[in-house]
């Protein structure tokens, strides 16, 4: 028949927590009391984090700086997903994910101070520089996996990014690659629902970001970005599936970026106060402490306690980090190839 | 006499466009965050609210389609003027810009113009980084089939700028992210344009030359006046469009002084300044009293840091340095 269904597609959506800290038993992933205890307290990390960048910012101590704020579960969820030798391409809004795989705090606070010694990564950590660019750091992970899978080394990358990148040729080239090596490689778009000024219905007219993953012959989800274990549980299955051999996942983490694009902007120029109130009222943390307090997990100070330590753990950060000596001249030339050109090298002498 | 007034070179910028739409219908304008948002840096402030959603659109973030489209538009009739967010986004746009908006007219032997325009801020000194901080004029100069613009001060703002609207060529506008908030006094004569090709002799001196554009002309001017104090005479050469660009003034001012000093704000190695810097020595290897000196960017990434990112691009002292030199060579 010359009009057949060549195909039909369906995408899903998970949310397993709701807003009133009620979870879906059947959906619920496993998970010990400690371990969501450590959702939690990464996620409380995350916004002290986040409350003294942006009040150091305003004070001069650090330059300008994207806020991670609302985007908490999406990021502490997905992170905690992974294995310490994952190999993880982060763009330049994903501090949550640097705080849950142990990057050292003062280095993330160095490198937003306007140094970029602080993206050197410690030993051990398989987190590559953050990519300021919009989504060119997609087909960097892309070829991470293949040079892993070429390596017989059983890691799979994560690469993270915004609604906006998903505009980029990077995007569409880097995925299609992926599925057509169907390599070990996890896509996290934090649909943040805005790019700068531009709401998602300018960025696409597709009706999820999600479904674009069904083009390039892999699946795509999209999840609630503000429920922990929803994202937790769609991470967990897609990482444990690229490493066995199963391919790429992309996977949409719905969310509301609370905060203006970075602190040189003023979004309530383009955007209503309004919209920015429902979302308050979805915050990925609060639907987190009534989730516990329903089950008693809050009892003992434990609320208070969290924050404190919190607050003492990016105290002693921001102290380390303002200790730093600012780099030399000559370190600029040290880095910028392996071995300098004799020009370079009088430049380096001032000469 | 034509009336003045005093703006801002942003200001001047937006003029030239609002001028130019009210002129032309095919005027349209596209790019991230233009149009509500007014662009990254309000070059295109209030112009969503007079033009409307039409003509003024915001595009996804997506560099390399945006000048395609504006070649395509192009060639279907408007006259796009595309806004890059910053220079340094032309990199994922330079198939656009090389392989199709240099060429496409000299492929299709004449037949279609290209009279679309890309604009984008750029320079070093805002501490943005080593990918946000790049001058890449020298890329696009490398090219030919590209016209290139890079005014210094707010006047040459919004002549040069509705030049290249009006111009059938396709041009690069470069716009100078430290100059936005720079002002001078800026015609009101909605026919005020300055041509490509014609670089300004903004300083009339007897002793060396200084050639420069965009933000290193305010520092040559700088330099200048400490020079002065100490008896060294400059002449300032303001190239104002690298393409066409102006040789016979540049080679005029170098045989009167006999000596020059080329200054680029990008890195030094296969710079535009060594280009220039040839075309003098072969036009006035006579009478040159001097070789002619460059003075550039350091050959590194931008550094992050404020306190080393200085040191990479050219400062009015530098500059000042450079001519000591030149002004002090014994033959
Ligand atoms: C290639 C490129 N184009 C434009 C920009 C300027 N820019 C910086 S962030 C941004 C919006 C990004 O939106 P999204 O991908 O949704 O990430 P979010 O900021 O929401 O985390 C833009 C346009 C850039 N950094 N890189
Ligand atoms: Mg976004």
């Amino acid at each position: 028949m010359p009009n057949d269904i060549l195909a039909t597609f369906t995408v899903r959506r998970l949310t397993i927590l709701n807003e009133n800290g009620n979870v879906d038993d059947a959906l619920m992933p496993v998970l010990s009391e400690t371990e969501i205890r450590r959702m939690y307290e990464l996620m409380i990390l995350t916004r002290t984090f986040d409350e003294r960048a942006q009040a150091l910012q305003r004070e001069g101590r650090l330059g300008t700086y994207p806020s991670t704020l609302g985007q908490e579960a999406a990021q502490i969820g997905s992170a905690l997903a992974l294995h310490h030798s994952d190999w993880v391409f982060p763009s330049f809004r994903e501090m949550g994910v640097q705080l849950t795989l142990g990057y050292p705090i003062h280095r993330l606070l160095q490198y937003w101070s306007g140094d970029e010694r602080g993206q050197v990564s410690p030993e051990n950590f398989n987190i590559f520089p953050m990519c300021l660019s919009v989504g060119t750091h997609i087909p960097h992970a892309v070829g991470a996996a293949m040079a892993a899978r070429y390596r017989r080394d059983p890691v799979v990358v994560v690469a993270y990014f915004g609604d906006g990148a998903t505009s980029k040729g990077d995007f569409h080239e880097g995925f299609n690659l992926a599925g057509v090596f169907r390599l070990p490689v996890v896509f996290i778009c934090q649909n943040n629902q805005w790019a700068i000024s531009v709401p998602l219905k300018g960025q696409t007219a597709s009706a999820s970001l999600a479904q674009k993953a069904i083009g390039f012959g892999f699946e795509g989800v999209q999840v609630d970005g503000n429920d922990v274990f929803a994202v937790h549980r769609a991470a967990t299955e897609a990482i444990e599936k690229a490493r066995s051999g199963g391919g790429a996942t992309f996977i949409e983490c719905l969310t509301y970026r609370m905060a203006d694009h970075t602190t040189a902007d003023d979004a309530s120029r383009y955007r209503s106060p309004d919209d920015v109130a429902i979302w308050r009222a979805k915050d990925p943390i609060m639907r987190l402490e009534r989730f516990m307090d329903l089950r008693g997990m809050l009892k003992d100070g434990y609320v208070e306690q969290t924050k404190t330590f919190a607050t003492s753990t990016i105290d002693e950060a921001v102290r380390t980090m303002e200790a730093i000596p600012p780099p030399l001249t000559a370190e600029m030339f040290d880095h910028t190839c392996a071995v300098l050109n004799p020009r370079q090298v009088r430049q380096r002498e001032g000469g | 006499m034509t009336s003045t007034s005093e703006m801002t070179y942003r200001d001047a910028l937006n003029m030239a466009l609002r001028e130019e739409m009210s002129r032309d219908p095919s005027v349209v304008v596209w790019g991230e965050d233009v149009a509500l948002y007014e662009g990254a840096f309000k070059v295109t402030r209030g112009l969503l609210a007079e033009f409307g959603e039409e003509r003024i659109k915001d595009t996804p973030i997506s560099e390399n389609t945006i000048v395609g489209v504006a070649v395509g538009a192009a060639m279907g009739g408007l006259r796009p003027v595309a806004e890059l967010m910053t220079v340094n986004f032309a990199l994922l746009a330079m198939d656009q810009i090389v392989n199709h908006m240099a060429k496409i007219r000299s492929m299709f032997g004449g037949q279609t113009f290209l009279p679309m325009v890309v604009r984008m801020p750029g320079g070093g000194g805002s501490q943005l980084a080593a990918q946000h901080s790049q001058s890449l004029e020298s890329y696009f100069m490398h090219c030919p089939g590209l016209h290139i613009a890079y005014p210094s001060t707010p006047a040459d703002a919004k002549g040069l700028l509705k030049s290249a609207i009006r111009d059938n060529n396709p041009v690069i506008f470069l716009e100078h992210e430290l100059l936005y908030n720079s002002t001078g006094e800026v015609p009101n004569d909605p026919e005020f344009l300055v041509p490509f090709g014609q670089a300004n002799v903004i300083r009339s001196g007897t002793d060396v030359t200084i050639v420069a554009y965009a933000r290193m002309t305010i520092l040559a001017l700088q330099a200048a006046a400490d020079l002065e104090k100490e008896g060294i005479s400059c002449e300032i050469v303001d190239l104002r469009t690298f393409s066409p660009l102006d040789t016979e003034t540049i080679i005029e001012s170098a045989r009167k002084t006999g000596r020059a000093v080329v200054v680029e704000e990008c890195w030094r190695t296969a710079g535009l300044g060594g280009d220039i810097a040839h075309r003098i020595h072969e036009a006035c290897f006579d009478t040159l009293l001097a070789p002619v000196k460059r003075v550039a960017g350091l050959d590194v990434p931008m550094p992050y840091s404020r306190k080393i990112e200085k040191i990479c691009i050219p400062r009015a002292e530098t500059i000042a340095d450079a001519v000591r030199e030149v002004v002090s060579r014994k033959y």
